[in-house]
This record gives structure tokens, C-alpha cells and sequence, in this order.
């Protein structure tokens, strides 16, 4: 019998697929179940916010890097305090340093919890996101009793931090990560060695180490596949060189081992998370430089260069000599990074965004081809993809 | 802050650098204790895989690629390259310049990561990289045209979408602004009054 040629099938994933983590519209090109091609389109939900970035202060500059990775917020503001310093040259008081580190890691646990029980959930385990939930509940509230937000904080600010923690939040954060482990050993129990989801995880997705390093990868991604590199001991900022702790690395480069080093370093942002709050110095939480951080409002109130600092600050903005950075944090997803072009005004002349999920996504192709339809979902799980930082 | 920080870029490496490519840079820039190569387009592939090959330097990974605008100077657009090196926990930065008409070689076959990248720039600048294997739009809509990163392009965009109730389809209409877009000039009095000056003499009044 003569053998027949069937036309590849062209299948429309998304941009409204609950598994896309987004709106991700992916064209797969299939044989069977087989995809042979797979052409992200993204884009869907671009704002343009480098652009705005253009035509903003620094300051107002601040909120749009929440809004980038929605899931990991304090993380972006981060690197773009951390480049908004380093061209002015600007000392942040070591307790702004403690807190921010504090924060970063409260948001690392935020988004591993997200993104490893969404994932699970994407190749049928439903429990660990319910549980899941629930912890990132306790987190958000840590984020509103901070800076009055549970999500888009704004809290760190070129300078330190907004403002001072309130009294007692320490200790309800130190007894919530004495709790936190059990939450870790239940939801590994359910999925470390759940027969069902290493069979949809074990093997799939193989990057190797260069083909990791060719396609840009970083964080936990590339420490999966066998390279133990984390710019927090490599390059470390803020109070990150005198916190003890481990990078996890994977060797296999598959969705399981992506998985596992994510697990592993929860873990390790509670130990981060701990010697925080034993060592947490006193002091202000903000630069003293009063033509970059506003007074405290008490003193408005009876100094007149004090209303006039804040009158100008929250007006013009403070002008940033002329200069460029690219400054990079280890975000929960990888490296972060800004790069900033000054002009010397009050607006940043070009502000480009490095998104981590951005590198993973255009590897895409490469991860899925020669997979089965159900495994690009778990590929997409297991890259910890968000579209508010892969479109801007 | 900047003393407590890992050297990224020792000055002997970079004296190393700019004596190994000699051939091919126009300057060597510092910005704090950044390095940056300045480059041609048609030398920048060599230099990218000089930096990629030799044992001093190892930079494996193209962290990020992207365009800036300057719409003053001759050659108006500038492609920077951010490169790291896992090795030797080492950045450097590569520039070019270029027009709307000069083409840039791709960085594809040295870097899989450029090739998104290169949309990417393609799209926001209309720089264009000349072999590219997929040389699409990546970011903007279907059938967006212009250029959005470009200064010269409007902040609030030339077109709008809506749902036109009697068509039963979303319709492109050009951008109405009820207040017009506001950009406010905070150039210090004085400076400006001293810009406002100069001018002035310049065309020969009082």
C-alpha cells in the first residue's frame, strides 16, 4: 500500500489556555501527537513600559518593575534601585541593606511556591497549589504590613526602603519560616517521589549545560543543568556576602531537576530569611541624602528646606549624572538585570529590561521538539514563565 | 558601594582586551568600573567571538542585546551587547553604532539567545541584522507599523483599538487624546535662562 504524506497539523495554543502561565499564543506544528515546530508568539500583553520608563522620574520609575514579574515584585525593584545607586554612587544604611534582603528572599518563597504547585498542577497534582495558597497568603500580608500593599509594593526605593518595618512583624515573620519547612515536607511528599509526576517530569525537557549557557539561561534553570551559579555569591549585593547559605544544582537539565533545585532553595531562603532577623541592625532605613529620599513628615512640618526637599522630590525628581549600568540581581526566576542609560535630567534615557523568562521562552523551539503535546505544558510549568516580564 | 563589590572587569584584563583587538576597536569606555568596547558592525562578530573563545575571557553567555536611540547623532542607533562570563565571573559591554540603513551582522550563530533579542530590536528600532534566520516583529501586534522605542515616536502610539458595536469586530482608529499629552520641562531657571542667552547673542540681539 502506497504510504500516504499527512499534512502537519498546525495547532493554536492559547493565548486563553490555563496552562500557558499567561497569554502565551504558541503555534505548534504537530505529527500526531509529536510537535515538530513550536513558534511562541508573544507580545499579547506589551505595555510599552521601557517607553513610560522614558518619559517618568526615577521615582515614578519605580512601580512599573512591579508590575513586570507580578509574582515576584520586590525582586525587580531591586535591581533597579541597585542601578539607580550605583550611578548616583550612593550609600544605603545597612539596615535598608538587611531588609531588602529580607524582602528579596520573602519574595523568592512567594514565587517558588507559586510556580512549583502551579506546576504540579499542570501535570495533575492539584493539592500542592491549594496548600500552596494558602502560605502565599501569609507572605502577602508580611508585604502589606511593610509597605501597604500586597502586591505591587513599591517598597524598595532607590536610597533603602520606603519605610521602617513595623514593631513585631520580625517575629511574626521568624515564627511563620519556624512553620514554613512542614508546608515544604507535605508538598514534597506529595510530589518528590509521586510515581505519576516523575514519570511526567523525568526526562523531559533536557538542556544541557551550553546549550543553557547559548540560550541565555539563568537561575534556577541553568543550575539545573549543572552549572552552580547565583549572583547573590558571585556577585553579591546588599547584605548577601555575609548571609550563609547553599546554590543548589541539578545535573540532569530536565523538568524533575529544575523542580528539585527549586525546592531546595525555599529551603535556603529560610535559612537567609533567619539570619536576617537574628542580625537585623538598627538605624535608618534610608539614605540621609536628603536630596534623594524625602524627610519624615514630622520634620516637614516644622523645617522649610524640609517642605522644599519634598516639594522638589516629588515634583522634578532628582537628577541622576550622566552614566550607564547594567546592574543584575538573582531574581526568583534568574538574572534580572537593567540596563540604564543616564543624561544627566531628572528621566532616564533609556531603561532596557532583562527578564529571565524572556531567554527561557525563546528556547521554547528547542525544548519542546520531538516532545508530546502534554509535555510542552510541563516544560512551560517547569520554566517558571511569566508574561508581565517577558513582554513589558 | 562600589568598592565593596567583586571586580567584574580588572583593569589588566581590559588592557589585555584592548591590546588583543586592537584591530577592531574605536574606543574603550569605562563608566564606573564598567567596561565598554566600541566597535564597527563589521568588526563585531570578530570581537564577540574573540570574547567568547579565549581562556581569559570566556564570556558564554549574551545576557541581553538591545538598541538605544539617539537621535542627534550621525549614526543614530546603538546596539549594546551585555556578555558574562560563568568562568571567570566577568562582564563586559560591546557597542556599535548604526542607521536605519546599515546592516548589523547576527550574533545567531554565536549566540542562540540573540536571535529573540534580535527580533526584539528589529521590532523596537527597526535596526536591521542581516542574516538573520527569522527576522520577525516580536513584541508589537499583528500589522503594527512604525518603530516604538524610537524617540521620535509618540509615547500614546498612532492607533487605537476598540469593539465597533455595528461592524461586530475590533476596529484600528487613529489615537484621540482628550488633554493633549503633557511633558514638563525641569531644566533649572537659570541654566535655562543662561541656553535662553545664548541663543539670543548668537542671533546678534541687544
Amino acid at each position: 500500500m502506497a504510504e500516504t504524506s499527512i499534512k502537519p497539523l498546525t495547532l493554536n495554543f492559547g493565548p486563553q489556555h490555563p496552562a500557558a502561565h499567561g497569554v502565551l499564543r504558541l503555534v505548534l506544528e504537530m505529527d500526531g501527537e509529536v510537535v515538530e515546530r513550536a513558534d511562541p508568539h508573544i507580545g499579547l500583553l506589551h505595555r510599552g513600559t521601557e517607553k513610560l520608563i522614558e518619559h517618568k522620574t526615577y521615582l515614578q520609575a519605580v512601580p512599573y518593575f512591579d508590575r513586570l514579574d507580578y509574582v515576584s515584585p520586590m525582586s525587580q525593584e531591586h535591581a533597579f534601585a541597585l542601578a539607580v545607586e550605583r550611578l548616583l554612587g550612593l550609600e544605603v544604611p545597612r539596615r535598608a541593606r538587611y531588609i531588602r534582603v529580607l524582602y528579596a528572599e520573602l519574595s523568592r518563597v512567594l514565587n517558588h511556591i507559586l510556580n512549583i504547585t502551579a506546576f504540579a498542577l499542570d501535570v495533575g497534582a492539584m493539592t500542592p497549589l491549594l496548600w500552596g495558597f494558602e502560605e502565599r497568603e501569609h507572605l502577602m500580608e508580611f508585604y502589606e504590613r511593610a509597605s501597604g500593599a500586597r502586591l505591587h509594593a513599591a517598597y524598595f526605593r532607590p536610597g533603602g526602603v520606603n519605610q521602617d518595618l513595623p514593631a513585631g512583624l520580625l517575629d511574626d515573620i521568624g515564627r511563620w519560616a519556624e512553620r514554613f519547612p512542614s508546608f515544604v515536607d507535605d508538598m514534597e511528599s506529595l510530589l518528590t517521589n509521586n510515581r505519576i509526576f516523575k514519570q511526567r517530569t523525568v526526562d523531559i525537557g533536557v538542556v544541557s549545560e551550553e546549550d543553557a549557557q547559548s540560550f541565555g539561561f539563568t537561575g534556577p534553570c541553568l543550575r539545573a543543568s549543572g552549572m552552580p551559579w547565583d549572583l547573590r555569591k558571585s556577585q553579591p549585593y546588599d547584605a548577601y556576602d555575609e548571609m550563609s547559605f547553599d546554590v543548589p544544582m541539578g545535573r540532569t537539565g530536565d523538568c524533575y531537576a529544575r523542580y528539585l533545585v527549586r525546592v531546595e532553595e525555599l529551603r535556603q531562603s529560610l535559612r537567609i530569611i533567619a539570619q536576617c532577623i537574628e542580625r537585623m541592625p538598627d538605624g535608618p532605613v534610608k539614605t540621609t541624602d536628603r536630596k534623594i529620599a524625602p524627610p519624615p513628615r514630622g520634620e516637614m512640618k516644622r523645617s522649610m528646606e524640609a517642605l522644599i526637599h519634598h516639594f522638589k522630590l516629588y515634583t522634578e525628581g532628582y537628577h541622576v549624572p550622566a552614566g550607564e549600568t547594567y546592574t543584575a540581581v538573582e531574581a526568583p526566576k534568574g538574572e534580572f538585570g537593567v540596563y540604564l542609560v543616564a543624561d544627566g535630567t531628572n528621566r532616564p534615557y533609556r531603561c532596557k529590561i532583562r527578564a529571565p523568562g524572556f531567554a527561557f521562552m525563546s528556547a521554547m523551539d528547542f525544548m519542546s521538539r520531538g516532545h508530546m503535546l502534554a509535555d510542552t505544558v510541563a516544560i512551560i510549568g517547569s520554566l517558571d514563565v511569566v508574561f508581565g516580564e517577558i513582554d513589558r | 558601594m562600589d568598592e565593596d563589590r567583586p571586580v567584574l572587569m580588572p583593569r589588566e584584563l581590559a588592557d589585555y582586551l584592548a591590546d588583543a583587538l586592537r584591530d577592531h576597536l574605536e574606543a574603550v569606555e569605562w563608566s564606573g568600573s564598567e567596561l565598554s568596547l566600541r566597535t564597527r558592525p563589521d568588526s563585531v562578530l570578530a570581537v564577540l567571538r574573540f570574547l567568547r573563545a579565549d581562556s581569559q575571557c570566556l564570556f558564554s553567555i549574551l545576557v541581553d542585546l538591545c538598541g538605544v536611540d539617539w537621535p542627534d547623532r550621525e549614526q543614530r542607533f546603538e546596539v549594546v551587547y551585555n556578555l558574562l562570563s560563568i568562568r571567570h565571573n566577568l562582564r563586559v559591554r560591546v557597542k556599535i553604532a548604526t542607521d536605519e540603513e546599515t546592516p548589523v551582522p547576527t550574533a545567531t550563530g554565536l549566540f542562540r539567545s540573540a536571535e529573540w533579542n534580535e527580533r526584539e530590536a528589529w521590532d523596537m528600532y527597526g535596526i536591521f541584522f542581516s542574516d538573520h534566520p527569522d527576522l520577525r516583529r516580536l513584541l508589537t501586534d499583528y500589522g503594527f507599523e512604525g518603530h516604538p522605542m524610537r524617540k521620535d515616536f509618540p509615547l500614546t502610539g498612532t492607533v487605537e483599538v476598540r469593539y465597533d458595536d455595528d461592524q461586530k469586530r475590533v476596529i484600528y482608529e487613529p489615537v484621540s487624546l482628550v488633554q493633549d499629552f503633557r511633558d514638563f520641562d525641569f531644566e533649572s531657571p537659570w541654566e535655562g535662562a543662561r541656553a535662553a542667552l545664548a541663543t539670543q547673542s548668537g542671533t546678534g540681539e541687544d
